[in-house]
């Protein structure tokens, strides 16, 4: 009943679209691919699962990104360290359900530390082979890292760029951190080869497509969960926090509890969308630790326009199928297109797509409406 | 080519011992052995040869033709041979060996020197030999080198450069020959210069220690006098000493050694007291320029790191030109790379404000993703440009090699580079403080709407703000490009500590940069001797974000309304 | 509402018609694709980019004598941007969607580890040119890069008949490092080397500052006996290294540095006069006199329209590669993956330094290895080289996980991980 509700107040226009979009593709997607013929016009080729497939999870952790950026105004530039974080435990439970099917035969070891003469499993390690145990840590570790880490950070009122440099510190030291190979995690090759997940062939078109769907999902119950909070009470605030930081404080707010509320959640929502990430690619390595991929993210939610949530997933998903796309079509020159697709964004799409794509929408419809509570303002930096 | 040499523990045997290593000549750059002329080097020969006796001059046939061989082994023996021999064609063969302009020819072995116009002299009489055929270069390696580098030392202990006087003492000390004592002994006896005089000691006393027709009370006398010098070279010198050595030398030996380890660590921890302040001057620079666009503009500038990478591709540019049009400026390439770095990034920065920037004030974070594209532009176009490979800079000769003081070895760049960093930081801050322009561009970045009310031109100055942070990036650009890749991805290795620096010492504030810059580089070179540069940095990168917390606004917090 | 929706499922329906684009099937008579995956941005641009290159060059050439088996050949060039799982991606990409016959690519041991199970899956073939740390046999990579025994294990012999007696493995921390030095190790204590006379040391990925390294590495040196650095250091690091060692006054005629990556490619990137006599360690040198490189060299100045072009080690590997698999298409009549692995075994085509190098069963190449010093004008010239070539020990009997094991992709063993004492293939049932 409360969910209801829910559905029928909260969620905007756009909101709508998303969501019975998604869930036509979760349903859809996994029909065309495998029960439509190859060579029939209707049939959605295998690359096209997998890729879009991790357009999602990309899609879930702009929506992560967006709830901390757009709402409370965090600018995160270590977001990839808590998806790399969710992919890596992720990663693990993966490696382990190799067993001795790897090219060595060990029982209990995964390939690398066999040939790096590893004698037992690091206690790290430990329990992974457990699928719920892995499940937990995959929301656990990210979840736990935010939350330490804004516990100190928002008490001691480290804001804007300072706040932001030190995400980037985080996921810069981790990633050198995990390029270690004496930190047992496999060094720069990082974990890869898997075999299956959950007694699934993790090669085999249905775990695919079940992928895929479960991708879906969690995008769906990612941007319930996001719109959740921001329609809330809590959001009101959350919202004011990003608007004027101070005055909230002043009001009485602690403001400190709502950030690192936010913050943990968007951690664990990039910890999920990156486990879901790892069976899809197949990889995971400290290069998703580097600073990089967390900049990307935040020009993806830049692109598809702040502070919308489905505008966050938009970019995502236009931002990184122009990527795959231009990296086939144009490999010499497709940086210059992806620059310039960024510049361009900034300068003549300040709300990014979405934000301008509404307001051309309203203006068309000539007639005032209400302000939408999740329309990009220009919050203070 | 199939080079059938076998490079057996044999070869190591005569004048090829087992050597140590050697470091930078004291109080000398070191560099290459000049070329010599020739006839004074002959002079020396000849010197030499009323030491060695008179040689058989049917002899030099042969000795000339062992050089006609592919087998290394072979040509080590021909240096020997022929340098112990006292001809007078040693000087001119061996000079020509060394810088690769031997050849023979294979069908009759007989040996030309290629003379530098590429004409031609037969080894043997020093004659001009035309139309020789076909010809192979007399091959060096190491083993070669080495045996070029003892018999060309050994001979120039009275060669009047004192440099050279000094670089054969230290090949005598290396070598240990013996039958350089007598040469050492008349060297000694001339030299005036009292520290070439003391080298000359040590090296007579290195060839006194590992004599075992010498006395022990000599021998450890010896060792007194070698400790005393007490450098790398002294511990490599004791701890080689032959399996023969008698019980109570070899134990003085020792006790030397364990004294001159125990001066050495004190040495050591100023060693790394230095590189931790040669790697800050390094971020320093790095970051000084991004202390602008970034800490004094607010712009989150992401195209930084390009920017580092002009100047250094603009280094690049002008070598090529220099190296095409007057080689003979290639030493002061630097001094005009460094203008013209400054005003290329300087250019492309003024561009990218007019262009990209000015329509972002007010949305700092958005400047984050426009300058994100503008890196990734710039670093294809300079991709596409100048290729993805490394471009060769090179490094003037007053920046090549290092200089010794006391046991602190200091290298010649990486001072210049301190220097420079000091010099850049200082005009900056001079600049910043003591000119009308400074005094405008402080305030539109305290309080840009009272700085327009005042009649100051807001747009102009940010434009040139920008510029000026952008220029600095390209002197950066100079500087890096004498000790790190020329490549497109150098920007990107540089960013992320330059930001960490900037947000240490306090976003703002100059000298918070600088104290940052040097906090940060002297505690990495503190710890990566013990930690490894990995867990090192990781730590730093821990101690960073602590300290945030505990210092919100960095080291050097800006006060005022500039901070909100 | 319906107006809104129908746009964004129009734009959801464009996007979908672009990948539909790049789908286009390839029809028979249509000429033979071959994938090029090597990186064109990123931190691997710098040495994947060449790769590139020469590959446009051998299928322009081939081309011109008429293609394969009647067909024009056809490069798709796409660029997985030093981006590991996007090598997977592009792999994927490349198989099924440009339906390509052959895929030449991959430079670091990470992204061959990322595109592996791709290959496997989709039943493709990937050739690999760079020397890595073996420990590794796919059917369905050819692996035309030297094993470890083909490059480190000879260098460390060339050392020791030189009389180094004490020995610094410096490396970047990654897996070939790691594995290459483990092996090393290994030899090394088997020579009688003590164990406190081997100093090992990682730094990491770009390390630029090597102050500290260069050092205590001249430290370590100071004993009097006689000492090596074999540097197993990564792509970017070693200019800066190159540079320290210069200006710190490290001669090679003191303490010689031997060098596994670093070829002629990474030396046009420094002035090489202070580092003359310096070691590396490969299968090929642009250096390298013969009239076949000769030629090669020639052929790619004029592709390059650069009369200074360089050549290396990996280049060369290319070109075996290619002629390989032209050779094998040949054979096998089809180029179909699996008649064409079958063709591949026994393929022997000439090399670049005047031998002959062999497929083997194992799917490594036997390659002559050279030793050579570094010159004054960037070149490496061969000191030593083996008499004949080497073949590949993927497996390597230093390691104690992988003594056991051997490769051997014929039938009946089919094996890539065959464990000689359990008599199992190792791994799972491909």
């Amino acid at each position: 009943m409360m969910l209801t509700r829910f559905l029928f107040e909260k969620i905007d226009r756009a909101g709508w679209v998303f969501l019975v979009l998604l869930g036509i593709a979760a349903v859809l997607v996994p029909v065309l691919n495998l029960a439509v013929p190859p060579g029939s016009m209707f049939h959605v080729s295998n690359t096209a699962v997998g890729l879009w497939g991790k357009y999602m999870t990309y899609a879930l952790l702009a929506i992560a990104v967006d709830l901390v950026w757009g709402y409370c105004g965090i600018l995160s530039l270590g977001h990839g360290a808590f998806f790399a974080l969710g992919g890596y435990a992720m990663g693990m439970y993966l490696m382990l359900q190799i067993g001795p099917r790897g090219v060595y035969a060990h029982p209990t070891l995964p390939d690398f530390m066999v040939f790096l003469n590893w004698q037992e499993l690091p206690v790290a390690w430990w329990g992974f082979s457990f699928f719920p145990y892995a499940m937990v840590m995959v929301a656990l570790v990210p979840g736990l890292l935010a939350f330490v880490f804004g516990w100190f950070a928002f008490r001691s009122r480290v804001t804007g760029v300072y706040l932001s440099i030190i995400t980037q510190a985080l996921t810069y030291a981790l990633m050198l951190a995990f390029f270690r190979n004496d930190m047992g995690f496999g060094g720069n090759n990082g974990l890869t080869d898997f075999k299956d997940i959950l007694g699934f062939n993790i090669q085999s078109q249905t775990t695919r497509a079940v992928l895929f769907s479960l991708s879906v999902l969690a995008l769906m119950a990612g941007y319930l969960v996001a719109r959740a909070i921001v329609t809330s009470k809590a959001g009101k605030i959350i919202i004011a926090i990003r608007d004027a930081e101070p005055r909230t404080r002043f009001l009485g707010y602690r403001v400190e509890n709502f950030k690192l509320f936010v913050w943990t959640v968007s951690a664990v929502m990039a910890g999920i969308a990156g486990a879901l990430y790892v069976p899809q690619v197949g990889i995971i390595n400290p290069s998703e630790f580097s600073p990089a991929n967390s900049i990307e993210a935040i020009v993806w939610v830049a692109v598809g326009g702040r502070g919308t949530l489905v505008g966050a997933a938009l970019g995502a998903g236009l931002v990184n199928f122009a990527k795959s796309w231009f990296t086939g079509a144009f490999p010499q020159g497709w940086l210059f297109a992806l620059g310039g697709l960024f510049i361009f964004v900034t300068l003549f799409l300040p709300k990014g797509i979405l934000g301008t794509f509404t307001d051309w929408w309203r203006s068309r419809q000539r007639k005032p409406e209400p302000p939408a509570a999740t329309s990009a303002s220009q919050p203070a930096a | 080519m199939n080079a059938s040499t076998r490079y057996g523990p044999g070869i190591i045997s005569g004048r090829l011992r087992p050597r140590p290593y050697h470091s930078a000549l004291r109080g000398e750059r070191i560099g290459y052995v000049g070329a010599l002329s020739s006839c004074l080097f002959a002079a020396l020969v000849s010197f030499f040869l009323i030491l060695a006796g008179p040689a058989r001059a049917q002899d030099n046939a042969a000795l000339v033709q062992r050089f006609a061989t592919e087998s290394f082994n072979d040509i080590v023996g021909a240096v020997n041979g022929l340098a112990t021999s006292g001809s007078p064609r040693a000087a001119p063969v061996i000079e020509a060996l060394r810088d690769g302009r031997l050849v023979y020819r294979a069908s009759d072995r007989a040996v030309f020197i290629r003379r530098p116009d590429n004409s031609f002299v037969n080894a043997l009489t020093g004659d001009p030999a035309a139309d020789i055929g076909t010809t192979r270069p007399v091959r060096l390696n190491n083993n070669v080198r080495r045996a070029i580098d003892a018999a060309v030392g050994a001979l120039s202990l009275l060669h009047p450069d004192p440099a050279r006087r000094i670089s054969a003492a230290e090949a005598v000390f290396k070598s240990r020959d013996g039958t350089a004592l007598a040469a050492l002994e008349a060297a000694i006896g001339q030299e005036r210069d009292a520290r070439i005089k003391t080298l000359m000691e040590e090296a007579r006393a290195a060839v006194v220690v590992a004599n075992p027709q010498a006395s022990e009370a000599d021998r450890i006398a010896a060792i007194g006098i070698i400790q005393r010098r007490g450098d790398q070279d002294a511990l490599a010198m004791l701890g080689s000493l032959p399996a023969t050595t008698p019980p109570l030398v070899r134990e003085a030996a020792e006790s030397a050694a364990v004294g001159i380890r125990r001066t050495l660590a004190v040495w050591e921890a100023g060693q790394n007291v230095w590189h931790g302040i040669s790697l800050g001057s390094v971020l320093l620079l790095a970051a000084i320029g991004l202390a602008i666009t970034f800490g004094v503009m607010g712009v989150i500038n992401m195209a930084h790191g390009e920017m580092v990478m002009i100047g250094a591709y603009t280094t690049f540019v002008v070598q090529q030109v220099i190296r095409t049009f007057a080689p003979g400026l290639m030493d002061a390439s630097l001094f005009i790379a460094l203008p013209m770095a400054f005003l290329v990034a300087g250019a492309i920065g003024v561009a990218i404000e007019r262009l990209i920037i000015r329509h972002l004030y007010g949305r700092a974070l958005e400047t984050l993703l426009a300058t994100w594209g503008v890196s990734l532009v710039l670093q294809q176009a300079v991709r596409s440009w100048f290729g993805p490979t490394n471009r060769e800079v090179t490094t003037p000769s007053w920046m090549s090699g290092s200089i010794e003081i006391g046991h602190l070895a200091i290298t010649a760049n990486r001072l210049a580079i301190i220097v420079f960093a000091a010099i850049v930081f200082a005009a900056l801050l001079v600049f910043l403080k003591r000119t009308p322009f400074g005094l405008q561009t402080r305030a539109v970045t305290q309080n840009r709407r009272m700085a327009g009310a005042m009649g100051i031109r807001t747009n102009w100055v940010d434009a040139f703000t920008f510029g000026l942070g952008s220029g600095i990036a390209g002197l950066a650009g100079v500087a890096l490009s004498q000790i790190d890749n020329v490549s497109p991805n150098l920007g990107q290795a540089y960013i992320i500590d330059s930001f960490m620096v900037v947000v240490f010492g306090g976003v703002g504030n100059l000298w918070g940069t600088l104290v940052a810059a040097m906090t940060l580089g002297i505690a990495n070179k503190l710890l990566e001797p013990y930690a490894g540069a990995v867990l090192g940095k990781i730590l730093l990168l821990v101690f960073i974000i602590l300290f945030i917390q505990k210092r919100p606004r960095g080291l050097f917090a800006l006060k005022g309304r500039a901070v909100e | 509402m319906l107006n809104l929706k129908s746009k964004v499922l129009g734009l959801v329906a464009g996007a979908a018609m672009a990948a539909g684009v790049l789908a286009a099937p390839a029809k028979a008579q249509e000429p033979i694709k071959i994938g090029i995956l090597h990186s064109l941005s990123g931190t691997m641009a710098i040495s994947e980019t060449t790769l590139k290159d020469v590959m446009l060059m051998l299928i322009e050439e081939q081309n011109k004598r008429g293609g394969v088996l009647g067909r024009k050949l056809e490069p798709v060039v796409v660029d997985p941007a030093s981006n590991w799982p996007l090598f997977a991606e592009k792999a994927r990409e490349l198989i099924t969607q440009a339906k390509v016959a052959v895929t030449f690519g991959c430079w670091t041991s990470v992204s061959r580890k990322s595109v592996l199970p791709v290959f496997e899956e989709l039943n493709s073939i990937l050739f690999y040119p760079v020397q890595y740390e073996g420990e590794e046999s796919s059917p369905n990579i050819f692996y035309t890069g030297a094993a470890p025994n083909q490059q480190a294990i000879p260098a460390i012999d060339y050392l020791l008949a030189e009389g180094v007696k004490r020995f610094v493995l410096e490396g970047t921390d990654y897996v070939y490092p790691r594995t290459t030095n483990r092996i090393l190790e290994a030899y090394l204590l088997s020579k009688g080397i003590k164990a406190e006379d081997i100093s090992t040391n990682y730094t990491p990925f770009g390390h630029s500052d090597w102050q500290t390294r260069v050092a205590a590495i001249k430290r370590f040196g100071s004993t009097g006996v006689k000492t090596a650095v074999v540097s197993t250091v990564n792509g970017d690091a070693n200019v800066p290294f190159y540079k320290e060692l210069g200006n710190q006054g490290v001669k090679a005629t003191d303490i010689p540095v031997v060098a596994f990556s670093v070829g002629e490619e990474e030396l046009a990137g420094i002035d090489t006069k202070p580092l003359v006599g310096h070691l590396a360690a490969w299968n090929y040198f642009q250096s390298v006199d013969t009239p076949a490189n000769r030629d090669f060299i020639a052929r790619w100045r004029a592709f390059k329209k650069n009369e200074r072009a360089v050549t290396n080690d990996p280049m060369e590997a290319h070109v075996i590669g290619f002629a390989m698999w032209v050779k094998a298409v040949e054979a096998a009549g089809t180029t179909d993956a699996t008649a064409v692995r079958r063709a591949m075994i026994g393929i022997a085509v000439p090399n670049l330094t005047g031998g002959i190098s062999t497929m083997m069963p194992n799917h490594h190449i036997t390659k002559p290895v050279l030793i050579g010093e570094i010159q004054e004008n960037g070149q490496i010239q061969t000191v030593w080289q083996t008499p004949g070539t080497v073949v590949a020990q993927e497996w390597s009997p230093h390691l104690e996980g992988s003594r056991d094991l051997i490769a051997d992709h014929r039938p009946p063993m089919n094996c890539g991980n065959f464990n000689v004492r359990t008599g199992r293939c190792g791994g799972a049932p491909r």
